[in-house]
């Protein structure tokens, strides 16, 4: 299929045309919005759900093929946290602060991103290998204690390491996905089946639901982009084509199947916004939120739904070919 | 009825502190406390419904002694860096034993 033809086919998919209602919702003043109940319902149900057909698929996983990909992924997670901040600091001149909180927002990962790479690969009939979902999970939590350290040493503020890390690791995102991971590498293929009439087959639909109300949070953001500046909203765009490419071509270097680099590069170029702003807003208050949670939901993630998800495809293809 | 004059003090805040402010306010002498979920508008910004979740408000029956610790606490520690806004008022409470 043609690159233009992809593109055309992702646009009209289901979860981008809900995403886009989303934003039409807030711009036309809809009196719609999603009961808050219903929204962390969805995200634990997709977090659940990621969880599950990746750990049964990890269950059928020889060990040999999955540790260099998580060897890589850690190595994603360690190295963008770390040029974000210089980048950040040199060229966007922002404090400490607010560079080390996008450093941990841009260095983690989007779980919601990541299963629209998946669908978009499904759609296509591009097979990947069914462990990534363990890949996100390797790469959620260690930039954002890499972005907090570098802010630790860099002034004195004093960083309850205890509650960040409790917070990270017990906190709703990871214990989810870790959690589903777990149980669907101890039940297996024949536990998930019990289970895949709730989790597998209506996970499409519920993630366009979801994407609805992604689209009126960004959009409720957008009115903050003024105030974010140009530099953020390029760092928004450039840095996740930059660590796409970076994922693709670890990727292939790690071993993963065309589908596989796509995914990771997916991981790569995607920004947190359930984990990083949680602890972020904890370890470090002074920073700015008009910039952390407006750069990651109202910049990153449209781009990545929108552009990313067929760019990082081509690019995957062309390193393949 | 035999009434006595305690301090209610309500707290409102972003919901990340929900867990920490509760353990301080009961370290500094408060018996209980009461939450609901609230929205609204102030100097940060409409927090309704923020990414973050909804705003909490918490409060409770104290002694004025606690009362002051409370205040005292949220200006050194909140204040400056996160969306909170907090006041007294003065109640007048049946069983004022209960709450010191």
């Amino acid at each position: 299929m043609e690159t233009l033809d992809i593109v055309r086919l992702n646009l009209f998919s289901p979860m981008v045309l809900a995403f886009v209602l989303g934003i039409m919702a807030v711009l036309l003043r809809s009196d719609l919005k999603l009961p808050e109940g219903l929204y962390s319902g969805l995200s634990i149900y997709l977090l659940l759900a990621i969880g599950l057909k990746g750990g049964a698929e990890l269950a059928a996983t020889p060990f040999a093929q999955f540790w260099r990909p998580a060897l890589v992924t850690l190595l994603l997670g360690i190295v963008i946290p770390l040029w974000s901040y210089v980048i950040l600091r040199r060229l966007g001149k922002f404090n400490i602060a607010d560079a080390a909180a996008l450093a941990a927002h841009y260095g983690s990962v989007s779980a919601v991103t990541f299963s629209a790479s998946q669908t978009f690969l499904d759609n296509l009939q591009i097979s990947y290998e069914g462990f990534m979902p363990t890949l996100v999970a390797v790469l959620e939590v260690p930039a954002i204690v890499i972005a907090l350290m570098i802010a630790q040493s860099r002034s004195d503020a004093t960083t309850r390491w205890g509650e960040i890390l409790r917070e990270l690791l017990v906190g709703r995102s990871i214990l989810l996905l870790v959690g589903g991971l777990l149980i669907g590498l101890l039940a297996g293929k024949p536990g998930l089946e019990q289970v895949a009439p709730f989790f597998v087959d209506p996970f499409q639909g519920v993630l366009a639901l979801f994407l609805l109300e992604m689209g009126m949070v960004a959009a409720r953001r957008l009115r903050d982009l003024r105030q974010a500046g140009l530099f953020l909203i390029g760092f928004g765009i450039i840095m996740p084509m930059l660590h796409g490419v970076l994922g693709v071509w670890l990727g292939q270097i790690a071993g993963l199947s065309l589908g596989g680099s796509m995914i990771l590069a997916v991981l790569a170029a995607s920004a947190s916004y359930i984990a990083a702003p949680a602890a972020v807003r904890i370890a470090l208050p002074q920073a700015n939120p008009g910039f952390y949670l407006t750069a990651s939901l109202a910049i990153t993630f449209p781009f990545n739904l929108t552009v990313g998800l067929p760019l990082y495809l081509s690019i995957a293809q062309m390193l393949y070919r | 009825m035999q009434t006595v004059a305690l301090k209610l003090v309500t707290i409102i805040a972003e919901a990340v502190l929900h867990d920490r402010l509760i353990r301080e306010i009961k370290n500094l002498g408060a018996k209980g406390y009461t939450i609901t979920q609230v929205r609204g508008e102030g100097s940060r910004g409409v927090r309704a419904s923020e990414w973050e979740g909804q705003n909490v408000k918490i409060e409770t029956l104290v002694s004025s002694a606690v009362a002051d610790a409370i205040l005292q606490h949220l200006s050194e520690h909140y204040f400056p860096l996160y969306a909170v806004v907090a006041y007294v008022q003065t109640a007048e409470v049946v069983r004022g034993d209960k709450y010191t």
